[in-house]
């Protein structure tokens, strides 16, 4: 079944959502919001920790604690993620997995070494990808899309699974924010060269989008913050869709 | 975790290879005491043993070992008290593992553990709906498709050598074996405390059979 995982952006304990990284706001308590989405049927969680200073990991290992006492679907974090310790900090608060983006990019070795100590399967290795304007694939950005780093996305994800990232979470920066739907060439791209489960990520606006990031884009499971957050669609609106499209879903 | 409430006392092992917040929470929410047991004195009394694990085969044994929980295991399923093994808990329950070539599993119940040999995508993460044989201690009496979903991760299935302790099957692109069991001793290859409403109520299925154990002593 394909998953449907709604994003929480998380700045000090609290949830934003930030249009393209940008104008974010202030939007109420992670560990509620998480249990709406389960009640919702909501399939995973990512919760996305946009301003993660070495000061703030106790505020995040705190959510991360009462999650897991409190909602009973499988979760991720992201964000500030830098070492093996970081990873095992949050893995033993109770998360299932971890996100790993700058960090991946900048040691693509430590990958490896996270996944042979915790795991293939909670290891997600996060791409954040913009279309190159000559052609040549999709140029991987770190810091939120500010960072070029001269990195082609498909053969990252490719590298990245074979270090031993259980998943890839990809974000198209040209859409991310956008709600003109994802982009399916960058999912396909990846999806056919990587061997393990891609999450899309970026452009979700309509209903329609969700079942084209699968049957086009041939992701494994789709994410989104706004349409959720923001009360544009509920999981459950988003499901039907998907199941009207052929795409099988929990329901 | 303490345990308190009047719930049978469940004690779940913890040998370093997974996190037990999100179980024992679980567990104590269906009305179980949950005590967290490192060593086989502090599941001493339980009136149930839950073995969760995440990891490798081989390193899951060597840990069981080293926290002295693999003879503790073999007695109390010689003298009836459930098991519950969770994930990688279920596979260690069989007699050995593709995974590991040459270690021994506990051999609670009999049969290996193979790589899932499938087109799809492995490891299988997500939820898949489950074929339960009715009337076993997991299988929900009633209810849709969404209260046979469960969550999984894995790349290896149990493969047991008599079909009679096959309880649940599931399909990757090929139908694998989702949950197994033996008198007292069963597991699951989905992580029920990570299932939702279909998760929780299969745990409190299985917890009731451990009450029903306590009031109506053989």
């Amino acid at each position: 079944m394909i998953r449907v995982i709604p994003c929480l952006d998380v700045d000090r304990g609290r949830v934003v959502k930030g249009v393209n990284f940008v104008d974010i706001r202030d939007a109420g308590d992670p560990v509620e919001l998480a249990a709406r989405y389960d009640a919702e049927g909501a399939d995973e969680l990512v919760f996305l920790d946009i301003t993660a200073t070495h000061e703030e990991r106790d505020t995040i290992i705190h959510l991360v604690e009462r999650t897991a006492e409190e909602v009973f679907i499988p979760f991720t974090i992201g964000g500030g993620l830098r070492t093996e310790d970081d990873i095992r900090a949050v893995l033993a608060a109770g998360a299932d997995k971890v996100s790993l983006n700058s960090a991946a990019v900048r040691d693509p070795d430590l990958v490896e070494r996270a996944a042979l100590r915790f795991g293939d399967q909670c290891i997600v290795v996060a791409i954040d990808a913009k279309r190159r304007a000559d052609g040549s694939g999709w140029e991987v950005y770190l810091a939120g899309g500010r960072q070029e780093t001269g990195i082609e996305a498909v053969a990252w994800a490719a590298e990245a699974a074979r270090r031993g990232a259980g998943e890839l979470l990809v974000t198209s920066m040209d859409r991310d924010g956008t709600q003109v739907g994802f982009d399916t060439d960058l999912l396909a791209a990846i999806a056919d060269a990587a061997p393990v489960p891609v999450i899309a990520s970026g452009g979700a606006g309509t209903l329609e989008h969700f079942a084209q990031a699968v049957t086009v884009g041939h992701a494994d499971a789709v994410l989104a913050a706004s349409v959720f957050h923001d009360g544009v669609y509920t999981v459950g609106e988003v499901k039907a869709a998907m199941a009207r499209d052929g795409v099988p879903v929990r329901r | 975790m303490t345990a308190s409430g009047s719930g049978p006392l469940v004690a779940l092992l913890d040998y370093e290879m997974s996190n037990l917040r999100s179980a024992g929470k679980a567990l104590e929410r269906l009305g179980a005491r949950v005590r967290v047991a490192a060593r086989p004195a502090e599941a001493r009394g339980a009136d149930a043993l839950v073995l969760p694990g995440v990891g490798r085969f081989g390193a899951a044994m060597e840990r069981l070992e080293a926290h002295g929980f693999t003879g503790m295991l073999r007695e109390a399923a010689g003298s009836g008290v459930p098991v519950l093994g969770i994930c990688l808990g279920l596979q260690l329950l069989f007699d050995d593992s593709e995974e590991s070539p040459g270690v021994a599993g506990l051999g609670l119940i009999p049969g290996t553990v193979r790589r899932l040999r499938t087109d799809l995508k492995v490891p299988h993460i997500g939820w898949s709906e489950v074929r339960w044989r009715e009337g076993t201690v997991f299988a929900p009496p009633d209810g849709g498709p969404a209260d046979r979903t469960y969550y999984f991760v894995h790349s290896y299935a149990c493969d047991p050598a008599d079909d009679g302790d096959v309880l649940g099957t599931a399909d990757h692109g090929t139908e694998f074996v989702a949950a197994a069991g033996r008198g007292a001793v069963a597991g699951v290859q989905f992580h029920p405390e990570k299932s939702s409403n279909a998760g929780l109520a299969l745990l409190g299925r299985w917890l009731g059979g451990v009450t029903a154990r306590e009031e109506v002593p053989a």
